[in-house]
């Protein structure tokens, strides 16, 4: 690691899948109003089970990510449709609900991260792919990393122009916007809930996949994705997706720069700093609405 | 003073008072007759009370969802780590309450102006964030992280934690009575109705949420010397942040003894289950918190006035029974 140019390339490069990794959370809180800090536990699975395939039954990562998303989708989908929605079918109001909602999640990632403790043990496992050194733009970067960020970027597109361009997306945004009239136009609310929580579920999947091919993974994970997710929302905007992409590029920078200057143990010590400085200023973030 | 009249005016206060007061009896005898392990159990039961009380009692009644007991039970444990060496143990104990305290007035001031989401993104890296800070501390000072804690005898230990348990349920008692605790339940229900009526809602929130980290901090100092040894993983563990939100949610936040009910119920379990087979009772408490969410929203304490109004809907139901059949018969 030297020299600034290499830093930031590095920053954006990891920036790309916290970016992934906050639209998912993002979508999630956006729309169906669940604050899922169980996020991370699912970026543990995902990671895991490509581990688990690449290793066990020599599946490419990048099919591994393709079966894998699929599968969290059905869980994010199947969560939404007994779990939250029965949720907010009992709280007295809204504000009751994603308290209750925070908690339900907050029992999720225990059970989640102690099935990955059951599972998978507590050793870290490495699934290193396309683990070679390649040139970009006058520097050498692993070829995984710039695999994955070409992923999340190609993902975090389609995301924005699914949302913005199609029927569904526009259901859904009117969802965000309004339940209850979008309801009254003839959205199925409860299905445009459980899609948006699974798509949550299979990008924090598919991020799961992609870190698994570039650094070594633990059913210990989990806490620190979400806490990094969390940042990157708020930086973002809550519920801005397209701000939680620019978000994770910024934060990816900032990881990079502050363990290449400085040291890897003061990383969370200065997403704090940002964290208080943000509240302090601009609550909304970088792209939310006031 | 007129005895009689004395037992009937106060009624209530004896009928509470009286059992509490043997059960402290009790418990304040416990060491001379409950043996070591009795003595760890009850001590353990007691830190669950302090942190799940406490937690309820801003969580609970704002509707703000703190994920960071564990930061505030941390730096109690840490305090002890630090200054075991240079202070008695009596002194270390407010100390690290204050420590505790001054950290959640600051945490309030950034968060509780905003929206209740904000401040529960913020507490929930609390955690990672104060053991980070704290291991750099530790191996800046001491140059490793990790360290040995002194021991003490755990009758000490049970004394300092019963006290602690007693003042934290006392404050907790009167704080809900006072005005703050009125203020408190009106935010709870309706913050921006609450502001308008002249309630420094912010104030309030920031005030009593660092009287809960407080006594966090207190039964962290207190439990330091159970732990042989600490570094910042084991003093920081989520676990501290999830066993008293399941123990509140599980006993009920709406009264004042559902946590302490909770404590008492998962405390045992805790420490009798754990063993060999913990990752499974762990990954059973955190079902319970997710199927007790969903279907007992209440709690346990939620369960008895729905079942008093339950019987006393099928007494009235009988009493009108029979006068209307008595009425038949006139």
């Amino acid at each position: 690691m030297s020299g600034l140019p290499t830093l930031i390339v590095s920053g954006i490069l990891t920036g790309g899948i916290y970016g992934l990794l906050a639209m998912g959370l993002s979508l999630q809180y956006g729309v169906a109003r669940v604050l899922n800090i169980a996020h991370g536990e699912l970026v543990m699975v995902g990671a895991l089970l490509t581990y688990t395939l690449y290793t066990g039954f020599g599946i490419n990562p990048l099919v591994a990510a393709a079966i894998i998303g699929p599968l969290l989708f059905g869980i994010g989908f199947l969560l939404q449709i007994t779990l939250f929605r029965g949720l907010k079918a009992w709280a007295p109001s809204q504000a009751a609900f994603e308290g209750n909602a925070l908690l339900a999640s907050f029992g999720l990632l225990y059970i989640i991260n102690y099935i990955g403790l059951i599972r998978w043990g507590g050793v870290a496992r490495a699934a290193y792919y396309l683990n070679y050194v390649v040139p970009l733009a006058g520097m050498s970067f692993r070829f995984n990393r710039v695999v994955a960020f070409a992923v999340a970027v190609v993902i975090g597109v389609a995301v924005y122009l699914f949302l913005t361009r199609s029927r569904m997306g526009r259901a859904i945004r009117a969802t965000a916007e309004d339940p209850a009239t979008a309801g009254l136009m003839g959205v199925n609310v409860n299905m445009v809930l459980a899609l948006c929580f699974g798509l949550g579920a299979l990008l924090a999947g598919v991020a799961g996949s992609l870190i698994s091919t570039m650094s070594s993974v633990s059913s210990g994970i989990g806490f620190r994705n979400t806490v990094i997710a969390l940042i990157v929302v708020v930086l973002g905007g809550l519920g801005s997706v397209p701000g939680s992409f620019i978000a994770g590029i910024i934060i990816g920078i900032v990881t990079s720069l502050v363990s290449g200057f400085w040291q890897p143990v003061l990383v969370v010590p200065v997403y704090y700093g940002i964290l208080m400085v943000l509240l302090v200023v601009r609550p909304a973030g970088i792209l939310g609405k006031k | 003073m007129d005895i009689t009249r004395f037992i009937s005016t106060h009624r209530k206060l004896l009928l509470v008072g009286f059992p509490l007061l043997i059960i402290l009896v009790f418990l304040a005898t416990l060491p001379l007759y409950g043996g070591v392990y009795y003595t760890r159990l009850l001590t353990t039961i007691l830190m669950y009370v302090v942190l799940s009380v406490s937690w309820a009692m801003f969580s609970g009644s704002t509707g703000y969802m703190s994920l960071a007991p564990a930061a505030f039970f941390g730096v109690g444990i840490y305090t002890t780590g630090f200054l075991q060496n240079t202070l008695p143990f009596p002194v270390i104990i407010p100390i690290g309450g204050l420590l505790s305290f001054m950290l959640a007035l600051l945490v309030g001031m950034v968060t509780l102006r905003l929206r209740g989401i904000y401040f529960t993104i913020f507490t929930f890296g609390l955690v990672v964030f104060m053991s980070e800070v704290v291991a750099a501390l530790e191996s800046e000072l001491f140059g490793r992280v990790g360290q040995h804690i002194n021991q003490l005898p755990g009758e000490t230990i049970f004394y300092a934690m019963l006290v602690t348990a007693v003042a934290t349920l006392l404050a907790i008692y009167f704080i809900r009575r006072s005005r703050l605790g009125l203020a408190m339940l009106s935010i709870g229900g309706n913050e921006e109705a609450a502001a308008h009526m002249g309630v420094n809602t912010t104030r309030m929130k920031v005030l009593t949420f660092a009287i809960s980290a407080f006594f966090m901090g207190l039964a962290g100092v207190i439990m330091a010397p159970v732990k042989v040894y600490i570094d910042p993983r084991i003093a920081f563990s989520l676990s501290y942040s999830f066993m008293p939100i399941l123990m509140s949610i599980f006993g009920g936040m709406g009264q004042f003894y559902g946590p302490v009910v909770g404590a008492a119920v998962f405390g045992y379990l805790e420490k009798t289950l754990r063993g060999q087979f913990s990752t499974y009772f762990m990954l059973g408490f955190g079902i319970i918190l997710v199927v007790v969410i969903l279907f007992l929203p209440n709690g346990i304490a939620g369960l008895v006035p729905m079942l008093q109004g339950k019987l006393s809907g099928v007494i009235a139901k009988l009493r009108k029974g029979g006068k209307a059949e008595q009425h038949a018969n006139t």
